[in-house]
């Protein structure tokens, strides 16, 4: 708990995400750039999907991200609505953000992929592909909820209590997901983990992951730190007024 | 503690359905509503119905539970109902259950004892209608749950009605796929269907109560 007090201090929040934020941008670069460019320029075409399979450097980490970054958040919320450390609600606030933007880029990925080696946009008889398209409506209705809430400690309260009853409810959601899409399987999908995946896409991949994680890690930051700033812009406003 | 307030709740909550003049009726008809305006939609083949018959019945379903939960807390949070069960005797979680059981009880199961006759028109298989029609009735109990969760956390929202459907829609998922496996089953009356359905439905009643609780307290603060 020391730990977790010692990051609720907004000063101390402050000084060290200012000091990670360059190194977390430019290891973020160098990994996504060298992702891309094996991806795009080194590796070899897929065995059985062609050039369609580079896709997959900037879609698994999406994928990876979509469902971290709701786990990150879920946490983030418990520690406030236990703790009320108000840090862990700006984190909870702008991982929201970046969750869904990453969940989103997640499925348009996945629909540019599946189109050539599927032959559809969209694949309702793939768990994953469904459980991703409910998981983006959880995001929504977060992000939703918190906007409709006239104060800030409401908006934090009401995000708190429904991303952690949603992350109670998400392994039963994608349990039912896939014993649904278990039920269809006669349809030709072509399954990713049927042939395996040659060897010289996962080193790539992994670093991507990596350096996506890295960024999602500093767009965070750098929301937060807008958010603590606002905050302490409204608590300044608020003081003048009372005219203290 | 004390079950009084419980009761209350629950008998509170039953009287007002009826004092409002509609009661049963405008759940069961926006339900009956939605449902007749799928063939319009769809075309009047007697065969391509009778395949979507069942779902679409679980769709209206969906809706009707969400259509009449924008009032549900607001009502109590307005004539300062809701600051009296938090000061109450008895858990909150417990009150909030009574609450949405009562509700469920006038605007959800009658829903479902319209069903068979909903799914005759729309061709469903005589036979399955009994079986559809408990799936209904369980299926409903975790839509209301949930439908409730998301009106108790939209309580001081003004106009919170599609608020509500977005949080609350995500929830529907485990019960929508377990419901509609149930009409799919090789038999009549599945068994192993109706029991995963079930479970969703006891899952729900087991977290959702909470959910409500700590989300109506904010609301009264």
């Amino acid at each position: 708990m020391a730990i977790l007090s010692a990051f609720a201090n907004p000063h101390r929040f402050m000084a060290l995400s200012k000091a990670l934020l360059p190194w977390l941008g430019v290891s973020a670069a160098v990994l996504i750039a060298y992702s891309i460019w094996q991806g795009l320029y080194v590796l070899p075409p897929e065995t059985y999907q062609g050039d369609s399979a580079r896709i997959m450097i900037v879609h698994v980490p999406a994928a990876w991200l979509s469902m971290s970054a709701y786990m990150g958040m879920a946490l983030a919320s418990l520690v406030w609505f236990v703790w009320r450390h108000e840090i862990a609600d700006v984190a909870a606030k702008s991982i929201a953000a970046f969750g869904a933007g990453y969940t989103a880029i997640c499925l348009a990925t996945g629909a540019i992929w599946g189109k050539p080696t599927w032959g559809t946009w969209f694949q309702w008889d793939d768990a994953r592909m469904v459980s991703v398209l409910v998981l983006f409506f959880v995001y929504v209705g977060y992000i939703a909820l918190r906007a409709a809430m006239d104060t800030r400690q409401k908006a934090a309260r009401a995000g708190a209590i429904l991303a952690m009853v949603g992350a109670i409810n998400v392994p039963i959601i994608k349990f039912s997901v896939d014993i649904w899409a278990s039920l269809h399987q006669d349809a030709s999908v072509i399954r990713l983990d049927g042939p395996a995946m040659s060897a010289d896409y996962l080193v790539p991949l992994l670093l991507g992951a990596l350096g996506h994680t890295l960024l999602f890690t500093a767009l965070v930051l750098v929301a937060m730190r807008a958010e603590v700033r606002l905050r302490r812009a409204d608590a300044l406003l608020m003081r003048r007024m009372v005219g203290a | 503690m004390s079950a009084a307030p419980i009761r209350a709740a629950f008998v509170q909550a039953f009287r007002e359905a009826w004092a409002g003049g509609a009661g049963v009726l405008l759940p069961a008809s926006f339900f009956a509503g939605a449902a007749m305006l799928v063939p319009f939609a769809v075309g009047s083949d007697s065969a391509q119905l009778a395949a979507i018959g069942g779902g679409v019945l679980w769709v209206a379903l969906a809706l009707a539970s969400l259509v009449t939960m924008e009032r549900l807390f607001q009502a109590d949070l307005e004539d300062g109902a809701l600051d009296l069960w938090v000061q109450a005797d008895a858990p909150l979680s417990a009150i909030a259950a009574a609450k949405v059981a009562a509700h469920w009880l006038v605007s959800g199961l009658p829903l479902a004892l319209l069903s068979p006759l909903l799914g005759l028109m729309l061709q469903m298989e005589p036979d399955r209608l009994p079986s559809a029609m408990l799936a209904y009735g369980i299926g409903g109990l975790a839509f209301f749950l949930w439908g409730a969760f998301g009106a108790a956390l939209s309580a001081t929202v003004r106009r919170g009605g599609l608020l509500i459907a977005l949080i609350a829609l995500p929830f529907y998922v485990p019960t929508a796929i377990f419901g509609a496996m149930s009409l799919q089953a090789e038999v009549p009356l599945p068994l192993i269907e109706t029991l995963f359905l079930s479970a969703a439905t006891l899952f729900s009643l087991a977290v959702a109560p909470f959910g409500i609780a700590a989300a109506l307290r904010l609301a009264a603060d």
